[in-house]
């Protein structure tokens, strides 16, 4: 069973897109910018209005609460909000919740003393690594990624795809990432797609007609 | 001591004070003097109809008269507190939040001031009434405007930590509680202020009124004080009515911020 699920999701730039991620699969999706890939993510999140049906596992986006619905289907943005003074406001209190912090905040190059830190301090770089961090906690089903490492130098960018590839497996997760890095689309060995003229196509399809040849 | 009445001659003469200022700003070229002229103008225009309004209506207390020139100083309000937002909600909304917000607070405090405080017989009797509305309604509209927008700026500007929020699993309510408490005490600190300097810096307008009327001070203090605690719970209460139907608005019915439902008003 596909854990999520996407079925004639149509939004102002995009036509009808029908969509399925296994669970703990990664799919990569590209196309030109203004194509319209930060818009599907935001749509399945159900930040903007959109029609269709999505599901995640068994449940139907349009059953439950979309306060609820967004808990299960993370999205990462590309340029994250932080509403706090300090890193630590924007993570859970209860200490249940705490449990992996400290190792994931490790694994993504940080001490936990980084809570105590202010967040204009922060580098882009930073910000993108501790939204993660801020995500995963949650435990989501499904991880939307929109250009989850584009800011980052090459070890942190490692850092940073090893966590969510050990999110992945662990947590049978399903990860819809886009990227705009081919090697980065190579490297991680995940099913690819591309955004063209509105729909989305296998990569290779999309990229040059005649390189779909079999 | 008994009111001395103006003749025409007398506010001829203040007049032209305003004139004099007026020529000041053209030679000076502030540029202000004809907006100065037209709003002179428009003041003696609108008080004097005011003026012979009320007359009518203290002769013939008739209570759907009285019902409608409520309700055209309600609508006017709400228009100024539609005017006054840099973002306004598109639509009916652009103008109901105002109205709807003014007409819970200012009318249901006036209402109970007549009914419970005062105890007029009858309770609409427009000498009353009609001040004390114009007061309630003259001040919300000052904190609702203020409240709304604050409300809409700052919803505006932190899109992306609103939406992070929500991204994060939190309801419309939470993803928006601090823009709102922040909105909310904007509008409601002029009166703040207002009260505290009240007697000291300031002597209230409607105080001064009574006194040159032939009031003793006390009962002038009296109503004064009045009147400034139904300003205070009035803009309250009209201040979170229209900051709570305001920030709802802002999202739909899944919890999206809907910023498009703001639009830039064209100054």
């Amino acid at each position: 069973m596909p854990s999520l699920h996407v079925k004639a999701l149509r939004t102002a730039l995009l036509t009808s897109v029908d969509l399925d991620v296994d669970a703990g699969e990664l799919v990569f999706l590209s196309g030109p910018s203004g194509s319209g890939k930060s818009l599907l993510l935001r749509a399945i999140a159900d930040l903007d209005p959109n029609d269709g049906e999505v599901w995640c596992g068994d449940i139907a986006r349009s059953s439950i609460p979309a306060p609820l619905w967004r808990r299960h289907v993370g999205l990462l943005p590309a340029e994250s909000g932080w509403w706090e003074e300090l890193v630590g406001g924007h993570f859970p209190v209860t200490a249940d919740d705490h449990a992996g912090l400290p190792e994931l905040l490790a694994r993504l190059g940080f001490d936990t003393d980084v809570l105590a830190w202010e967040i204009r301090r922060l580098s882009t770089g930073e910000r993108q690594r501790l939204a993660l961090a801020r995500l995963l906690v949650h435990h989501p089903r499904v991880l939307l990624l929109d250009e989850a490492t584009a800011n980052l130098d090459p070890e942190n960018r490692a850092k940073v795809e090893a966590v969510i590839a050990d999110y992945r497996v662990e947590q049978a997760a399903a990860v819809l990432w886009v990227s705009h890095d081919p090697e980065q689309r190579a490297r991680m060995n995940g099913r690819r797609l591309a955004i063209r003229d509105g729909r989305i196509l296998p990569e290779l399809a999309a990229a040059d007609g005649t390189e779909a040849r079999p | 001591m008994s009111l001395i009445s103006l003749s025409p001659l007398d506010l001829a003469l203040a007049a032209a004070l305003v004139l004099l200022l007026a020529l000041l700003s053209w030679r000076l070229r502030l540029g202000v003097e004809r907006r100065m002229l037209v709003a002179a103008a428009r003041s003696t225009v609108q008080l004097v109809l005011l003026g012979l309004v009320l007359k009518v209506l203290f002769e013939n207390t008739h209570p759907l008269l009285i019902g409608l020139l409520a309700l055209v100083m309600l609508s006017v309000a709400g228009w100024e507190v539609m005017a006054r937002q840099k973002r306004r909600y598109r639509g009916f909304w652009g103008y109901g939040i105002g109205v709807l917000s003014m007409f819970l607070s200012s009318f249901s405090i006036t209402v109970l001031a007549l009914t419970v405080i005062i105890r007029v017989e009858p309770w609409y009797q427009p000498q009353y009434l009609i001040p004390l509305l114009g007061m309630l309604l003259g001040n919300t509209m000052n904190g609702i405007a203020i409240a709304l927008d604050g409300l809409t700026r700052q919803a505006h500007d932190a899109r992306e930590r609103i939406e992070a929020r929500l991204m994060l699993g939190a309801g419309w309510g939470e993803a928006i509680e601090e823009i709102r408490r922040d909105a909310l005490r904007s509008g409601l600190i002029p009166i703040v202020n207002a009260m505290a300097a009240a007697g000291i810096v300031s002597l209230p307008g409607m105080m001064t009124g009574q006194i040159l009327a032939g009031s003793p001070p006390m009962e002038a203090a009296k109503y004064q004080l009045l009147i400034m605690f139904m300003i205070s719970a009035g803009t309250g209460l009209g201040s979170v009515a229209a900051v709570w139907i305001g920030s709802r608005r802002l999202f739909d019915e899944r919890e999206r911020l809907r910023l498009d439902r703001l639009a830039r008003a064209r100054h």
